[in-house]
């Protein structure tokens, strides 16, 4: 599936709520299923700053596809990682790259997450696409 | 005049505009006071009224509306001195808020520290009051020791004691701190660091809003405090420092206002307080800064005291109902801030569920790392309690906290 069809499906399950406490209930149930790190790998390089809890990524490429792990001390940004996971993961560093974000912005949470909390999501993204372009420039080597 | 020992609390919130609006379709309950306090129409007003009557630059211009800003100017550091019982107004240095304060001792420690001497700060300091020290101590050459605090987040006295001696030259401690609502006992602490020969500089910035600190009687070198705590507009503060003292410190800013004389062998500087004053000051802030100690005093202190107190014993009793949920700061004196977490969850995840039910709070290290560090928790939910806030938002509150417990745990 690709990251716009993923992106599509996430917009579709979310629009099933109208309560915004629904949404979240959902987006913590997500976060139950993320593809968690190894916990060797939580090291303090693998840490996205710009977050008010902790959030471990790591990132591995498996046949030309990118595997996503993560974890978080904080419940909803588990489940906002995983969000990213799910679109993400399994894709082609390339797709990744030239992913865009606007799904965000339809399945209501940037509008919920104050500047602060906006600054996490953002540097999540970031993260995941720096590690898409690392590898883009390793298959190219 | 309202100054009566009870307070109207429902009249009060009359004079705060932001409190009737709305947040994620919910009555704002705003208990972030301890990050700034919300502004009264009185200070609103004193604002727009300035911009809109009597804007002009201070200290220089020979025409009225220059006259008029600066005598409102001079008005404001009067209200100032008076409010904090200082002895003269030449010792009210208007500054940018209290973390200019501090940097403006600390650099005219600078010249006064050398190697061997110590500064002494507490365990529970905001992070803009220990990177000074540090930025200060490498500086000159002086060591940085750290009075340590208890369990119930109170500092340790017979350890103060012990840090102390002659090698002591700077104490540094917050009136109340910002995590815990901690009062710390300060008057001892001067006494104590005086007895020693060492000066004393204490942060106010959350002190001020909840009590009126008489800064004679306490006998402190330097006091630093913001106006926006205290109901006041941001961007404008005051440092009290002994004349004595500040003749002592050199200037910490160079630029207009603060000189006698120029010429470009030597300049001469200007007399206190405009030695520290360079440049153009924050003129409206500073003077809508006296309007905010007008309004406070017209509730008067004893009543948003006893007010205050109330609100945060209530508070505590019925946080501490729910399970898991522990308070961080329990000592006896303290203000209305309480500290918590719930066993099993990140303060994030409770802060983001209880914003979504209208309620402000602060979650997060607060600015206040080796506090968390000490209690070895990433950080609490903060919620910090002002005179305007009623029961009815700590139930509030309460069953926010409850609900996003349901949902987390």
């Amino acid at each position: 599936m690709t990251i716009a069809k993923k992106q599509q499906e996430i917009i579709e399950e979310f629009a099933l709520f109208e309560d915004w406490m629904d949404k979240y209930q959902h987006l913590i149930e997500m976060g139950k299923s993320l593809p968690l790190i190894e916990p060797n790998l939580k090291t303090d390089d693998r840490l996205i700053k710009g977050c008010q809890s902790k959030v471990w990524l790591h990132a591995d490429l498996e046949e030309n596809k990118v595997i996503f792990t993560a974890d978080s001390d904080a419940i909803i940004t588990k489940g906002i990682v995983a969000v990213l996971i799910r679109v993400f993961s399994n894709q082609t560093p390339e797709e990744i790259v030239q992913a865009k974000m606007d799904f965000i912005d339809q399945i209501g949470l940037k509008e919920h997450l104050s500047p602060t909390r906006a600054n996490g999501l953002v540097s999540m993204i970031k993260q995941m696409k720096l590690y898409a372009v690392a590898f883009q420039a390793q298959l190219k080597s | 005049m309202r100054k009566t020992m009870t307070l109207d609390v429902q009249t009060i919130r009359k004079d705060f505009p932001i409190l009737s609006r709305e947040v994620n379709g919910h009555r704002l309950v705003y208990l972030d006071n301890a990050a700034t306090s919300q502004k009264p129409q009185a200070v609103i007003d004193c604002i727009v009224d300035y911009y809109s009557r009597y804007n002009a630059n201070i200290h220089r211009g020979v025409h009225s509306l220059s006259q008029e800003a600066t005598d409102a100017y001079e008005s404001a550091r009067k209200k100032i001195r008076d409010h904090f019982n200082i002895k003269h107004s030449e010792e009210v240095i208007l500054t940018s808020g209290t973390t200019h304060g501090i940097n403006l001792v600390a650099h005219g420690f600078g010249t006064l520290l050398s190697q061997g001497d110590e500064v002494l700060v507490s365990a529970m300091e905001h992070h803009s009051n220990i990177v000074p020290w540090q930025m200060l101590c490498e500086r000159t050459g002086a060591q940085l020791k750290v009075i340590p605090m208890n369990e119930e987040g109170v500092l340790i006295l017979s350890e103060y004691d012990k840090l102390l001696s002659e090698r002591t030259k700077l104490v540094f401690v917050n009136h109340i701190s910002n995590a815990l609502g901690t009062i710390n006992p300060i008057a001892t602490i001067i006494e104590k660091a005086h007895d020693r020969g060492a000066a004393v500089l204490v942060d106010g910035a959350q002190a001020c809003s909840h009590i009126r600190p008489d800064l004679q009687a306490l006998d402190v070198d330097f006091y630093v405090t913001s106006a926006h705590k205290m109901c006041g507009p941001t961007g404008v503060g005051m440092l009290y420092g002994k004349r004595s003292w500040l003749e002592q410190l050199p200037p910490y800013q160079g630029g207009g206002e603060m000189i006698k004389e120029v010429s470009f062998e030597k300049t001469t500087y200007a007399d206190l307080p405009h030695k520290f004053e360079a440049g153009t000051p924050n003129i409206c802030g500073g003077i809508a800064f006296g309007a905010a100690i007008d309004y406070l005093q017209e509730i008067g202190f004893e009543a948003i005291e006893a007010y205050e107190q109330e609100l945060l014993e209530y508070a505590t009793e019925q946080l501490l109902q729910i399970e898991g949920l522990k308070i961080y700061g329990t000592g006896k004196d303290k203000t209305s801030v309480v500290s918590f977490n719930i066993e099993g969850i990140h303060p994030y995840d409770i802060g983001t569920i209880v914003d979504k039910l209208g309620i402000a709070v602060r979650t997060g290290h607060h600015c206040a790392q080796p506090i968390m560090d000490f209690y070895k928790i990433p950080g609490t939910v903060r919620a910090s309690f002002a005179f305007y806030n009623t029961k009815e938002e700590v139930d509030q509150l309460v069953a926010a906290v409850k609900k996003a417990k349901m949902m987390l745990a």
